[in-house]
């Protein structure tokens, strides 16, 4: 079944309203940063109170969204003509969007909260919670457009957020030289969307999704736009091959990672694939294999990258890669991968926050020591953050009943009903997810104490504590919520399309036992190895698997030899060619336009009698020429 | 037998926007003649404004009440329609504005008359002399701004002309630093100005010989009826358009414009450069469009040619300035040019002339907006002597005032039309109409009219190359060692500043309203 028609909302009431949402952060991130030092002192207070208010109106949107007949669940509300006769400026209201802005609001806030007291001792906190601000509502903009232009902005706003707070800290070199890494890596997959949308213009003559066709079949052009918005999703979303700025993203403040590196914003690729799924990537399309290929590729990947990684958030950056590339098997899958793809995007939304807050409140007690060789037998100290820490784990490597097992094991059965060979692929990746976060559970909350002299760690205050319990209550309920009656797969039925039949929920198929036993496996395997065993606090050598892991699988050594180094010799070249062709025309045209801007300016004399001279000149051509022109 | 004098029948409800500036005019003439020295500030300052806003007011009436003019009023000498309103409202905002920045400490000279520098300077310094006579002489610039483009004959522009003219000789003169800039720039204003009137006057005879009449309909009405190779109606025509381009500054009449911006004090640059321009514009239009409008098969390949002079010689002499008002003056130069493209599209429908004259009216309103804030801007950045203008003291500016320095840049960035400012609806919504109004043409002339639009997408991009430099100089360069002090702006000034900024920023992100206004002025197109 295709998605429903999108009409136009008419009746008032918090839909139409609902460009409150992106007000409000926006509003909050304008007065923090044109009012910087005098907001100082309630600053913060006004970003989460920003963030709530959103929040705020996107359950009333939801609420009011629920109330109405499936017919109607898709409305836009048109806001301004934007630029006259192409583009309108309107937000797209539906279960698809309300479900993101939720999400956004919702962890959004409680991440918001959090920063309070993990931030505290910063003195540019304000700053911090503008930017974050800044990004919420370019974020909500992102998912609530109605066309590919406004969701183009949001998408270069939540950028530009990632960008100053990446580089947030930017007195270390490393996170703005990481800053700047995103920024570029996250320009090539912009090309790609941008090119993908001036084709959908020239195609179709529309921006807005209201007015484009669901198609059945593909045909070259639409291939071509589908390779290109994979490529603007694989940049944003940190898919092989433009994965590698995300592991350097970690420079940025904790909830920065925990927010924008895990939750939310590096899911938009997937949301601009299901989003553009009944456009360019219809079910059995080859677009649609690209980004199930591309899925399973960076869920190998980034699980082996976790494996090996020491610094906590590293680690949970590889797992973040892993997760959304098991968001974006399921997004090429179709609609019934959708539903799954979006249940594990919102689960994970969850518990990975968790995790990365609780990392957080680790390092925060460790003096900011990322070194998971330098933890150890912390579960005694910090026994919230522990617990907290734990529920995350167990739903991520998908423990029966917590929400991740019933939102990755939906992705693995589709995946294997419908592509085998990625589907077993993803179940080798389970695998390994039990393993890498097994490990980081044991290394930094198991074994004995391999703490620096100087750590004292002690659990964090209540405003750090009380969002990590919230996030963990999603992180148990929420996935068999959404899964179990398929409630997550018909909410969204009307955005994304309806499959041909419902899939049932299998505890004990051949997948999901082979599943289990693997993160059994995989778990027992790092009991083994870092929960009875010592830990070494000095990095072993390892084999030759484990340095192709740390170094993340020569991702920047291949981009450097294959991408950098290239560019630099044609660079050099470019440099060469232009220093002595085109710098010659353009420097000639440049000096051509300079040297008679000089010559005319000359005319300039400062004489009234020459100026006057030059009127008399000019009137008498002026007339001559009319009078030429009157007798032709 | 004694001849009966008619009396003549006056709209007044219709003129009263007109008839309160002057009246306010007069009264500020009379406070200067018999208040007390140390009184008439407080009387004027808020005479000026109120009379401004009033009049704004009363225009805003009209517009409500929407029982706009049908025919000319007045006997016949004046036309309130549509467009009038329009440019009536715009022109009172950015005059009630500049008065703000008028009103700023530190502009005028106390004396004119006095040696720069002498001890008689300093005397009347120190006594608190200064010259109040400034608000009565802007109103009756704003006046006859107002009359100008409203003028229903050739007759009563001239008036117009010379009443909006004259004031602003004066004012030109007054600057407080570099006096004699300020006087010759003064003197060469009037100069040039008389000259130019001169051509206009001789023009507004010849075309009286042609026709018979100088009102604008009686013009065209002649047209449509005699012989269109007449030398009279082409030699009147052209010394008619010399007259007015010289006003709005183009090639090759524009050489007065950097002098006098130089010279002239910086707030009267910005009325000179917002509400001067938006007259003459709307002057412009009346004559081509409506009394010489059976005519533009002749005047459009001479514009043709004018329009695309300006815009180059704006944009390329712009390139090489080193002092930012002079490198204002050819930018206004440019967007003159911008603003004949728009005034060459004319259609042979009348829905076709709305879309041409609604973009030069949303053109008129956002170019002037902008350029007050501008001026408003440089006003700020100040010398031990008076305004830092040379461009090589605002390096790094931007490290030291970044919010000013950022409200600049924007501005600059509106002029070269980058999206998401207004400016960049501005040209797209001009150059969409000469494109528009070439493709109705045919094939000759439309393919002259999207070389036109080229050239003036080729000036834009020029253009932007030197806004930008700019903006490089204030973000990207080291500071100057003493470099100049960001003066404490006054409310007025920051008021001018913030306006300027929020309508730039508004309609940038939000054209359709303004859009919207100006196609409901420009609707009912110029009444005949």
């Amino acid at each position: 079944m295709d998605p429903v028609e999108i009409i136009q909302h008419t009746a008032g009431g918090v839909i139409g309203m609902s460009w409150l949402m992106i007000a409000f952060p926006l509003l909050g991130a304008t007065i923090l940063l044109v009012f910087n030092r005098y907001t100082n002192r309630w600053g913060h207070l006004l970003g989460v109170a920003m963030s709530l208010a959103s929040f705020v109106v996107a359950v009333l949107a939801f609420v009011q969204l629920l109330g109405l007949p499936e017919a109607q669940r898709r409305q836009a509300v048109h806001l301004w003509e934007f630029i006259p006769g192409m583009v309108d400026m309107g937000l797209l209201v539906d279960p698809l969007s309300i479900a993101f802005a939720l999400l956004i609001t919702g962890v959004g806030s409680l991440i918001h909260i959090y920063s309070i007291g993990y931030m505290a001792h910063d003195p540019d906190r304000r700053r911090f919670f503008a930017y974050l601000n800044l990004f919420v509502a370019a974020m909500l903009l992102l998912v609530l457009a109605d066309n590919y232009l406004a969701l183009f902005i949001g998408w270069e706003g939540v950028g530009l957020a990632s960008y100053l707070l990446i580089g947030f800290w930017q007195f270390k070199p490393s996170a703005a030289v990481a800053a700047k890494k995103a920024f570029v890596v996250n320009r090539v997959g912009d090309f790609g969307l941008l090119v993908g949308m001036f084709l959908i213009w020239t195609t179709f003559g529309t921006l807005a999704f209201a007015e484009l066709k669901p198609i059945t079949s593909e045909n070259p052009t639409t291939l071509a736009i589908g390779l290109l918005l994979l490529l603007g999703a694989c940049g944003k979303s940190a898919q092989l091959p433009l994965q590698s700025w995300l592991l350097d993203a970690m420079e940025g403040p904790t909830p920065v990672s925990a927010l924008i590196h895990a939750a939310t914003m590096v899911t938009a690729g997937v949301y601009l694939v299901v989003r553009s799924g009944a456009f360019f990537f219809p079910e059995g399309s080859g677009a649609a294999l690209a980004v199930a290929i591309v899925g399973a590729a960076t869920l190998l990947a980034g699980a082996i990258i976790g494996c090996a990684k020491d610094d906590i958030k590293k680690g949970l950056a590889g797992s973040t890669m892993s997760q959304i590339g098991y968001m974006m098997l399921g997004a090429g899958l179709g609609p019934v991968g959708y539903a799954f793809a979006i249940g594990h995007l919102i689960t994970h939304g969850f518990f990975k926050a968790d995790m990365f807050l609780g990392a957080g409140s680790v390092m925060h007690a460790m003096n900011d020591e990322v070194n998971m060789r330098k933890y150890g037998g912390l579960r005694k100290y910090m026994p919230i953050t522990f617990a907290t820490f734990f529920i995350g784990y167990l739903a991520i490597i998908g423990f029966p009943l917590l929400s991740g097992y019933f939102t990755k094991d939906g992705i693995i059965e589709s995946a294997i009903h419908a592509e085998p060979v990625l589907g077993w692929l993803a179940v080798l990746g389970a695998g390994l997810t039990g393993f890498y976060m097994s490990r980081m559970v044991f290394m930094t909350f198991f074994g004995e104490k391999r703490w620096d002299k100087e750590a004292h760690p002690h659990e964090s205050p209540a405003v750090m504590t009380v969002p990590l319990i919230v996030l963990s209550i999603g992180s148990i309920f929420l996935g068999g919520y959404l899964v179990l009656s398929n409630t997550l797969l018909l909410w969204l039925a009307p955005a994304v399309g309806r499959p041909a039949e419902l899939p049932g929920f299998h505890p004990f198929s051949v997948p999901g036992l082979s599943t289990l036993a693997l993160v059994a496996v995989g778990a027992a395997f790092a009991w083994f190895k870092y929960g009875r065993a010592e830990v070494p606090a000095v990095q072993p050598r390892g084999s030759f698997l484990t340095t192709f892991a740390r170094r993340d699988l020569y991702g920047d050594a291949l981009n450097e030899s294959l991408i950098m180094r290239p560019g630099q010799w044609l660079t050099r070249l470019a440099v060469y060619f232009d220093n002595r062709g085109i710098d010659g025309v353009v420097n000639g045209l440049a000096a051509g336009i300079g040297g008679s801007s000089g010559r005319l300016r000359r005319l300039q004399t400062g004489f009234a009698r020459t100026y006057a001279l030059s009127i008399l000149f000019g009137a008498a051509i002026l007339t001559g020429a009319l009078l030429l022109v009157g007798n032709i | 037998m004694n001849p009966t004098i008619e009396m003549p029948t006056i709209e007044y409800a219709t003129l009263a926007p007109l008839l309160l500036v002057f009246g306010a005019a007069i009264i500020g003439v009379l406070v200067e003649a018999f208040a007390p020295r140390y009184l008439r500030r407080s009387f004027q300052v808020p005479l000026t404004l109120l009379s401004l806003i009033g009049a704004f007011a009363l225009v805003i009436v009209q517009v409500v009440r929407g029982d706009v003019e049908t025919g000319p009023v007045a006997m016949g000498a004046l036309a309130v329609d549509g467009p009038a309103l329009f440019i009536w409202g715009v022109i009172l905002v950015l005059s009630a504005v500049c008065v703000l920045l008028i009103n700023d400490e530190g502009h005028f000279v106390a004396s004119a008359a006095s040696v720069p520098g002498s001890s008689d300077e300093e005397a009347s310094e120190k006594a608190g002399h200064e010259h109040t006579e400034i608000y009565p002489l802007v109103l009756f610039a704003v006046g006859g701004m107002l009359m100008f483009p409203a003028a229903n004959d050739l007759l009563t522009m001239f008036v117009g002309l010379e009443v909006m003219s004259l004031p602003l000789y004066l004012l030109c003169g007054l600057a407080r630093r570099r006096r004699l800039l300020s006087q010759e720039a003064s003197m060469k204003y009037f100069l040039l100005g008389a000259f130019s009137s001169a051509f206009f006057l001789y023009g507004a005879a010849m075309l009286y010989g042609y026709a018979g009449t100088v009102s604008f309909a009686g013009i065209n009405q002649a047209l449509a009826q005699g012989s269109l190779l007449d030398p009279l109606l082409l030699l009147g025509a052209s010394l008619l358009g010399v007259g007015l381009l010289f006003k709005i500054g183009a090639a090759p009449f524009q050489a007065w414009k950097p002098d006098v911006y130089q010279g002239a004090p910086t707030p009267i640059t910005a009325l000179m450069a917002s509400g001067t321009l938006v007259a003459a514009v709307g002057a412009l239009l009346r004559v081509f469009w409506v009394g010489l409008g059976n005519l533009d098969w002749d005047w459009r390949p001479v514009l043709w040619v004018v329009a695309a002079l300006t815009m180059i010689v704006g944009a390329v002499i712009a390139i090489t300035q080193t002092d930012i008002k002079r490198m204002l003056a050819y930018s206004s130069i440019a967007h003159a040019g911008f603003l004949l493209v728009g005034v060459l599209a004319t259609y042979d429908t009348g829905a076709g002339n709305v879309v041409s004259l609604q973009a030069i009216l949303f053109y008129l309103l956002v170019y002037g907006v902008a350029t007050v804030g501008a001026f408003a801007v440089v006003t700020l950045v100040r010398d031990a002597g008076g305004e830092a203008n040379h461009l090589s003291r605002w390096a790094g500016l931007g490290k030291r005032a970044p919010i000013l320095s950022g409200v600049f840049a924007f501005f600059l960035l509106a002029f070269a039309g980058i999206p998401l400012t207004s400016g960049f609806f501005g040209k797209y919504a001009l150059f969409t109409a000469a494109i528009g109004s070439g493709r109705e043409a045919g094939d000759a002339l439309g393919a002259w009219m999207t070389g036109l639009v080229v050239v003036g997408v080729i000036a834009s991009a020029i253009a932007a190359f030197f806004y930008v430099r700019v903006i490089v100089l204030m973000f990207f360069s080291e500071p100057v060692a003493d470099g100049p002090t960001i003066a404490v702006p006054s409310t007025g000034t920051v008021a001018v500043i913030a306006l300027s900024l929020l309508v730039t920023v508004g309609v940038g992100l939000f054209p359709e309203p303004v859009l919207q206004l100006a196609n409901t002025a420009a609707s009912s197109l110029f009444v005949r």
